[in-house]
């Protein structure tokens, strides 16, 4: 694999673009402590980056760095090719970046379909005398969104519990619920979050597979978080490894493999 | 057997966020609005209009409200008291300062006038949530009746403290004052309660109405999803304290006619609002008028029974009232935590399954 400024070929054949978002000498730090030292990576256009690490390395606050949470003490953040200000999430949100949450983030109180819909408020524009009198482009604007999010609602299988209040859901339906609000918002770059911590098997395989399709459909670029080794393995094309709020490692899945700081922080290595 | 869905499919996105995508509740919803304006206007009388229809109208406008700040959008409030103060100081003071304007138009920009007021008592919900908020709600009602008692400018001067409704007319028929007539009252009002439920409504299955339950529901999530906080926050208690704002205009200058601020607008008017939207159901229209409807009839029921049919002593029944109305909140609460609107949908889903439930 050679990387070019202009982007590389992955191992199956994909065409990968240009740096989409850069982190540039991210220092993190809650008073004392050091989350994050000095970690600079980029993520480019149409390819799927894990970030992995042994826990407490500091993966979700790099993951919260990005969608606007913490600001990072020193450091840039670059998206687009121009360097973001400190921003809110909600701004963040708006610059087309969406998230999935560790433990789930879900509106319990409303249905699949409107929890959904949420996913379009930064699309909708409307103001609230149109809204309120529900009349020409306040309708207009519902319907086109609503067909947007059933293309969503029928690419994930989630059809038969539009209707459904979340808070009926079984965990594994709630996680790909939460991938479509995401998904909704049409993002350049979705952040997931351990998409698959607590699932068995099968919807490990599910999941998997619902991302390698967002990527291969939507041509969306994906930063995630997961524990799980196999799936990181097959699914990611470059892989950041972090330990104790340092990078160690960088490249593609068969390198981080083969890299020893990496098999040290993860087997262990004897002190003497 | 007669509540069925089946055959009644929505072929378009429209036809699925319609307020009533079921045949039966549309026709149903109909033939109530057609009662309303076409067969109680004939049939109202004083007794009807002053115990039951008019307070049930203003209060349900009221709990409209309250229910988009407190269901809707999760944010506790016990000023509506004093806001509803603002709608009738506001009313009053428009009312006597342009009298050639029709009353709708000041009803309408009391209304405003509370929206801003209501904007400006949001402001520290940014910062503090839940029971804080309550408490910094509660701030703002006994700040505006302490204000509406202080400044002699909101009453005129008049020497009683007191603000009275002057006699005002709609499309020639007189509205406010004391020579009014029962179904001109209600009508008046019956027009407010229509227009606020279907605003309400509209903003409630829509962008907004998504907005406001993101960030009852779990506002970091809101805020990663592209919500600003600020603008959902403050919209909710813009809309909702322009609806509380009209429904203070109409309970002072067409129910009571003259008002003195403590009396009518105190710290029980908050908490009676608040019980109406726990009772009908947080998050729910239909809730809003359920729990108007249930503390607005409940008291007048049962000194009806205790006092007409019983024939007891008026104090003995009053008291009575009291503990019974309060012991049918607990039973309530109890029972149905989520309140009448959630008894109605129950209701209903075991009426499309009935008479074969399984």
């Amino acid at each position: 694999m050679t990387e070019t400024s202009e982007g590389y070929t992955t191992a199956d054949g994909r065409q990968i673009g240009g740096v989409l978002m850069e982190m540039k000498n991210i220092t993190l730090r809650f008073g004392g402590v050091t989350a994050i030292k000095d970690i600079s990576f980029d993520i480019r256009e149409g390819e799927i980056r894990a970030i992995i690490g042994p826990n407490g390395a500091g993966k979700s606050s790099m993951l919260n760095v990005i969608s606007g949470f913490y600001h990072p003490q020193e450091g840039e953040v670059w998206f687009h090719g121009s360097k973001r200000p400190a921003m809110k999430p909600y701004q963040v949100a708006q610059q087309g970046i969406a998230r999935t949450f560790q433990n789930i983030a879900l509106f319990e109180g409303m249905s699949v379909l409107n929890n959904v819909m949420t996913g379009r408020l930064t699309h909708m524009t409307t103001n609230m005398a149109q809204q309120a009198m529900w009349w020409g482009k306040a309708e207009r604007e519902e319907v086109e969104n609503r067909e947007i999010v059933e293309k969503i609602i029928d690419f994930l299988e989630i059809q038969h519990i539009r209707k459904t209040p979340v808070s009926r859901l079984p965990y594994g339906l709630k996680k790909r619920v939460e991938l479509a609000r995401a998904l909704a918002a049409e993002p350049k770059l979705l952040l997931l979050d351990e998409p698959m911590a607590g699932m068995n098997v099968e919807e490990k395989e599910d999941m998997s597979r619902f991302i390698l399709d967002v990527n291969d459909e939507f041509g969306t670029t994906i930063a995630l978080i997961e524990h799980d080794m196999g799936v990181v393995m097959d699914l990611s094309d470059r892989v950041v490894v972090m330990d104790y709020g340092k990078k160690i490692g960088d490249g593609t899945p068969d390198e981080v493999r083969n890299n020893q700081d990496v098999i040290d922080a993860y087997l262990g290595v004897a002190h003497d | 057997m007669f509540y069925r869905e089946a055959g009644d499919f929505s072929t378009t996105y429209q036809a699925d966020a319609q307020t009533f995508p079921i045949k039966y509740e549309r026709w149903g919803y109909y033939a109530i609005l057609a009662v309303a304006f076409g067969v109680v206007p004939f049939f109202i009388n004083d007794y009807w209009a002053n115990a039951v229809m008019i307070p049930f109208l203003i209060y349900a406008i009221a709990a409209l409200g309250l229910n988009i700040l407190t269901g809707y959008c999760g944010q506790v409030s016990l000023g509506t008291g004093g806001f509803m103060a603002v709608g009738a100081y506001a009313v009053y003071k428009l009312m006597t300062s342009f009298p050639e304007v029709n009353i709708a138009f000041h009803v309408l920009g009391a209304g405003l006038v509370t929206a801003g007021v209501g904007v400006l008592f949001g402001l520290p919900s940014l910062r503090i949530k839940g029971f804080y908020l309550a408490v910094a709600t509660l701030a703002a009602q006994f700040f505006l009746v302490w204000l509406f008692n202080k400044v002699p400018w909101f009453y005129n001067y008049s020497a009683s403290g007191q603000i009275t409704a002057p006699e005002r007319t709609v499309f020639g028929v007189v509205v406010t004052g004391p020579n009014t007539d029962a179904a001109a009252k209600y009508l008046f009002c019956l027009v407010f309660v229509f227009l606020c439920a279907w605003l309400a409504r509209n903003l409630t299955r829509g962008s907004f109405g998504r907005k406001w339950m993101a960030i009852r529901d779990m506002d970091i999530a809101a805020e990663i999803i592209g919500v600003y906080p600020l603008a959902a926050k403050l919209s909710a208690f813009a809309v909702s304290s322009f609806f509380i704002g009209v429904s203070g205009a109409l309970f002072f200058s067409v129910y009571l006619g003259a008002v003195e601020v403590t009396e009518a607008f105190g710290i029980q008017k908050s908490f009676l609002v608040l019980f109406m939207i726990i009772i009908g159901g947080l998050g729910s229209i239909f809730g809003s008028f359920a729990g108007a409807a249930f503390l607005v009839l409940m008291p007048v029921l049962l000194k009806n029974i205790l006092v007409g049919q019983l024939g007891w002593p008026t104090d003995l029944a009053t008291h009575f009232e009291f503990m019974i109305v309060g012991a049918l909140i607990v039973t309530f609460l109890i029972l149905e935590p989520h309140g009448l609107a959630q008894l109605w949908r129950v209701t209903k889903e075991k009426l499309r399954l009935w008479p074969f439930p399984h």
